[in-house]
């Protein structure tokens, strides 16, 4: 391929047609991400023509490039939001100097980690719901799985940039190995657990959007405070994009609470499930796990690896640079619930070590900003009946709360009680045979699945009814 | 650092159904030993957690427990896998470094020492009896957790773009991997520098693509091969290894009282000199009053068995003991009667040989012990075969002349094979290392020896008569507990290990002196050192002069 052709293919704001290097890494790897795309990602819809979004430069509306594409042409681009003229890390030990345009040799092993881990999490989700098209309760809806799917792509593209640009051959390597873990794999799973989940129906896609997207977010906005300037630049830039995979997944949860509403009005006996909608307690049951699942990606309460991560200026807390004043989060500290012979215990944990909880924290606030728009659709269509964010100790697999059990209103409880009362709490297998069976194709423009309801507008200033996948191939 | 924080006695004995850390299950001739460390059960309750399958003292004691009943109650074990709980994502983070930021020095040493010694004792069993360790790491290994299994004959480890093998104590604590890591990627499996160097200093260490092509593993399989991988190749070491008749022998807890002036069990006594302020301690060591037996009651095991728990009490809960006086008592044909049962069956009774294997380990646990060993060959003595070694083993020999010549010593084919020391040679061979003349003489020497003789012949320090006796012994015990135990610990521990080295005195003699030393500098243990510092809120800062 010629410089000429990687412009071209490869919509960049890096200089990529100068650069040798990267050229060379792309030479290799471009070819094995088009393997690995055709082989685990959408498996219908594959030659379709999709309304999609490509982003081609930085420049205002650049990042929002509107037409039908098929999937296996989209093109892939590499962006950083614009350099910040004279910008200084945000936090840690290193606050206020200029930022590193390379990797300083001392915490190359720990940035690449990081990378690494993010990365990870890009490829698997598209794994993950690479079935779901086939059961897509819209055209709408599959629209915004494939814009989910190609910029998670995308997002995986950000990250093997770095790895190819500034971490040499072991960037490589980690590159490659990127595409060889398979979300679920009993040999290659993925890195994270949550990552490992199947995905095979569509309120668990948009649990799955809302809540673990909205963890990436929330990593993503610690490392756009990196004192590793490319890092954070890429980053920013891959936030414009999260937000849409978050809106998907909020107003998809919204349209099927939205719709739980109306059939419960019809609904005989008060029973959305008579009339072939998901009830509200399965949709709460739904929630309740993938909102703690998506908790326990922040890692543990009490983390030496966070600490050292903020103090060598590797992330920062959210917002670091505009919110905080004070930047070396030394000396302070923040009370952490322990269980501790059986009762909570309040502790005081040093700020750095607690670095995780709090980004735990402004996630689960954000969380539950949602729940009140969602609650405030429930009001609109005259239902009493209300979503709850349960407590960060609710059905937690990691960290200090992972070895008792909580009510989802956080009251410690012995595991017989969990036991007896988890089906209350978690969607049972029934629960899920239930919502499996919901799960049909719609693929008439215009026509929605039974149990969602139609989007207020459509996509770009479309119609509901426009043709966003193109069926007639 | 804690270094005034006095620590409860630790006892050395414990049974399978005792354990908290280890599970020991059997599979025909492969047993397995799986590490599932309880958090909470750390040796001193609630001063820190076990986390990531981290290790203290209380842990490895039972891995040591667990490999002497190996050998002595499962003969027809011909493979141990080291392994850690399934699907746990991390086999074993290596010593708990909270446990090692609080703990005295002194403890730090001998915890160190002791996991060497359990260490080396898993390579001693898959050389000359017939168990091979095998780590089989479905998680990653980390620091003491890669050492574990740098002990073993084999290491395999999943491959599952995960797991990984690591040493990574320079670049995240700034001390050095405690327990023969560094030596062991060197000297037994001879890994090149280059990679040796990038391999120590990148904290997240290596996959198994990578652990494979530089040799810092034998074999990797995939996760879904695993378990049909490692069960084959266990079961083709298995395979290879002779069948060992006859049954096992159980090994009961010793019966250890209290005494007057110490502790006491059958064969073995303990006795502090309180006049010296307890820092002298006087080890009686009797001989047999029964014929040999085909189990753990033994002379030749028993009597061993509980020098062997003397040692490791004294070294641990007796810090301030600075001088041994190692004695001995008992009938002498009695003594070589047992040991000639013993050599007698070496072949045809594994039990035998595991006998003189544990006599042997216990000769080097007393080598290796960092007080000062004055053997006492007093009026009674019975330093013969066997016990000589005991005399060989210590620093200096003071014999008593008596006017009759009755008080003798005698040597042995004992003196001459069976009891190597950590450098492969007997202690005879290290005493005369400019003179193997006498070395040669003394093996060839037949029958009994006064102390005169012995004198002469260079096998004793001294020997000393009635008029000189009390006061030249207790002169030199006196002198020898006003000099700087630092000093001294230095010292014995050159001139013990004199001539070539091995990959074992090489482990334990860099443990001792570059180990130790990084552990007690500032860049480690100042007020922000690495070792210090991990876990805080702030980073280590380094004094970067090199010395």
């Amino acid at each position: 391929m010629s410089a000429v052709d990687y412009a071209e293919r490869i919509p960049n704001n890096v200089n990529l047609s100068n650069d040798k290097r990267l050229q060379r890494a792309l030479e290799h790897w471009l070819p094995a991400y088009l393997d690995w795309w055709n082989s685990v990602g959408p498996q219908v819809f594959q030659n379709n023509e999709v309304y999609l979004r490509t982003a081609i430069s930085t420049e205002p509306g650049g990042w929002a490039n509107f037409g039908y594409v098929r999937m296996p042409e989209y093109r892939w681009g590499i962006f950083l939001t614009d350099p910040e003229p004279d910008r200084v890390i945000p936090g840690g030990d290193h606050a206020g100097k200029p930022v590193w345009q390379e990797v300083p040799g001392e915490y190359r092993n720990a940035l690449k980690r990081i990378i690494v881990v993010q990365a990870d999490t890009e490829p698997a989700s598209v794994e993950q719901q690479r079935y779901l098209a086939s059961t897509a309760p819209s055209l709408y809806d599959a629209r915004n799985l494939f814009q989910v799917n190609v910029e998670e792509g995308r997002h995986l593209w950000a990250m093997v940039y770095l790895l190819h640009a500034y971490f040499g051959r072991d960037g490589r390597d980690e590159a490659d190995e990127l595409l060889a873990r398979r979300a679920g794999d009993a040999d290659k799973p993925r890195i994270l657990d949550a990552f490992n989940q199947p995905c095979t129906d569509w309120l668990t896609f948009h649990c799955f959007t809302c809540f673990t997207d909205r963890d990436g977010k929330y990593q993503l906005g610690s490392l756009a405070e990196s004192a590793f300037d490319p890092l954070s630049r890429t980053c920013r830039f891959m936030l414009t994009e999260e937000a849409h995979h978050l809106f998907v997944g909020e107003s998809g949860l919204e349209r099927i609470i939205r719709r739980s509403a109306q059939l419960l009005r019809d609904a005989p006996n008060g029973d959305a499930r008579a009339v072939g909608g998901i009830d509200l307690p399965t949709v709460q049951k739904y929630i309740n796990y993938w909102f703690s699942y998506s908790l326990d990606l922040f890692g543990a309460e009490v983390s030496t690896n966070a600490a050292d991560y903020f103090a060598s200026g590797l992330k920062g807390r959210w917002r670091e640079a505009k919110d905080f004043t004070e930047h070396s989060a030394l000396n302070q500290t923040r009370a952490i619930t322990h269980v501790q012979s059986g009762k909570l215990v309040d502790v005081d944990v040093p700020l750095r070590n607690a670095m995780n909880e709090l980004l735990r924290s402004d996630y689960a606030d954000d969380c539950a900003r949602v729940v009140e728009r969602w609650n405030k659709a429930l009001e609109d269509e005259g239902l009493d009946s209300r979503i709850t964010l349960p407590s960060t100790r609710f059905h937690r697999r990691q960290g200090i709360y992972s070895d008792s059990h909580f009510t989802p209103e956080g009251e410690l409880i012995s595991a017989e009680e969990w036991e007896r009362r988890k089906d209350e709490w978690i969607p049972s297998d029934s629960d899920r045979e239930y919502v499996q069976s919901l799960m049909k194709p719609v693929l008439e423009p215009g026509k929605f699945a039974n149990y969602i309801a139609p989007p207020r507008r459509g996509i770009h200033g479309q119609t509901v009814e426009f043709e966003y996948v193109r069926t007639d191939g | 650092m804690g270094h005034d924080f006095a620590y409860p006695p630790v006892d050395f004995e414990t049974r399978p159904d005792r354990y908290r850390h280890w599970k020991l299950s059997f599979d025909g001739p492969v047993a397995t030993l799986c590490m599932d460390i309880d958090p909470d059960g750390g040796l001193w309750p609630g001063k820190y957690e076990l986390k990531l399958n981290s290790y203290d003292l209380g842990v490895d004691i039972e891995l040591a427990d667990a490999t002497q009943r190996l050998r002595f109650e499962h003969p027809e074990v011909k493979v141990v896998l080291v392994t850690g709980p399934k699907d746990a994502k991390v086999f074993c983070a290596g010593a708990n470094i909270k446990m090692l930021g609080m703990a005295p020095h002194a403890f730090k040493v001998n915890f160190c020492k002791f996991t060497n010694e359990t260490r080396v004792n898993l390579e001693d069993a898959a050389a000359h009896s017939g168990q091979t360790y095998v780590a089989a790491l479905s998680g990653t290994a980390s620091g003491g957790g890669y050492e574990l299994a740098l002990a073993c004959k084999e290491i395999w480890l999943i491959e599952d773009g995960n797991a990984a093998v690591s040493l990574p104590e320079v670049p995240l604590l700034g001390v050095l991997p405690g327990t023969g890591g560094l030596t062991r990627i060197t000297d037994k499996r001879k890994i090149r520098r280059d990679m040796a160097d990038v391999f120590c200093t990148k904290a997240e260490g290596f996959r198994a693509k990578e652990a494979l092509k530089h040799a810092f593993i034998d074999r990797a399989w995939s996760r879904s091969q695993w378990e049909s991988g490692s069960a084959a190749r266990a079961q083709e070491i298995a395979a290879a290894t002779p069948d060992k008749t006859g049954p096992g022998v159980p090994l009961p807890a010793l019966e250890r009282r209290e005494t007057e002036t110490g502790w006491a069990y059958r064969y073995v006594t303990v006795d502090f000199d309180r006049a010296n302020a307890d820092r002298v301690v006087t080890l009686t060591l009797s001989g047999p009053t029964s014929a040999p037996v085909r189990d753990a009651s033994t002379w030749s095991l028993q009597a061993f068995r509980e020098l062997d728990d003397a040692l490791l009490r004294i070294r641990v809960n007796h810090l301030a003991v600075g001088v041994i006086l190692v004695r001995t008592r008992g009938d002498a044909e009695a003594i070589l009667a047992h040991e000639a049962h013993v050599s007698d069956n070496l072949t045809s009774d594994w039990f035998w040989k595991e006998v003189q294997l544990f006599q042997a380990r216990t000769l080097r646990r007393l080598d290796n012990t960092a007080k000062t060993l004055f053997a006492i060959l007093d009026e009674g003595s019975a330093f013969v075969g066997t016990l000589f070694e005991l005399a060989l083993a210590c620093d200096r020999q003071y014999m008593f002349a008596d006017e009759d010549g009755d008080n003798r010593i005698r040597l042995s084919p004992a003196n001459d094979g069976p009891f190597p020391m950590a450098s492969g040679i007997t202690r005879l061979a290290a005493r005369f290392p400019g003179t193997p003349e006498l070395h040669t003489a003394a093996v060839a020497h037949k029958g009994s020896i006064d102390a005169e003789k012995a004198e002469k012949l260079g096998l004793v320090t001294a020997s000393l008569d009635d008029i000189d006796w009390e006061d030249e012994v207790r002169i030199a015990v006196e002198e020898r507990v006003s000099l700087s135990p630092d000093a001294l610990t230095g010292m014995e521990q050159n001139l013990r290990f004199g001539g070539a080295e091995t990959c074992e005195t090489r482990i334990y003699g860099r443990l001792s002196a570059w180990q130790n030393w990084i552990f007690q500098r500032p860049n480690a243990v100042g007020e922000r050192g690495a070792l210090t510092m991990y876990g805080d809120p702030e980073r280590p800062i380094f004094d970067y002069n090199r010395t």
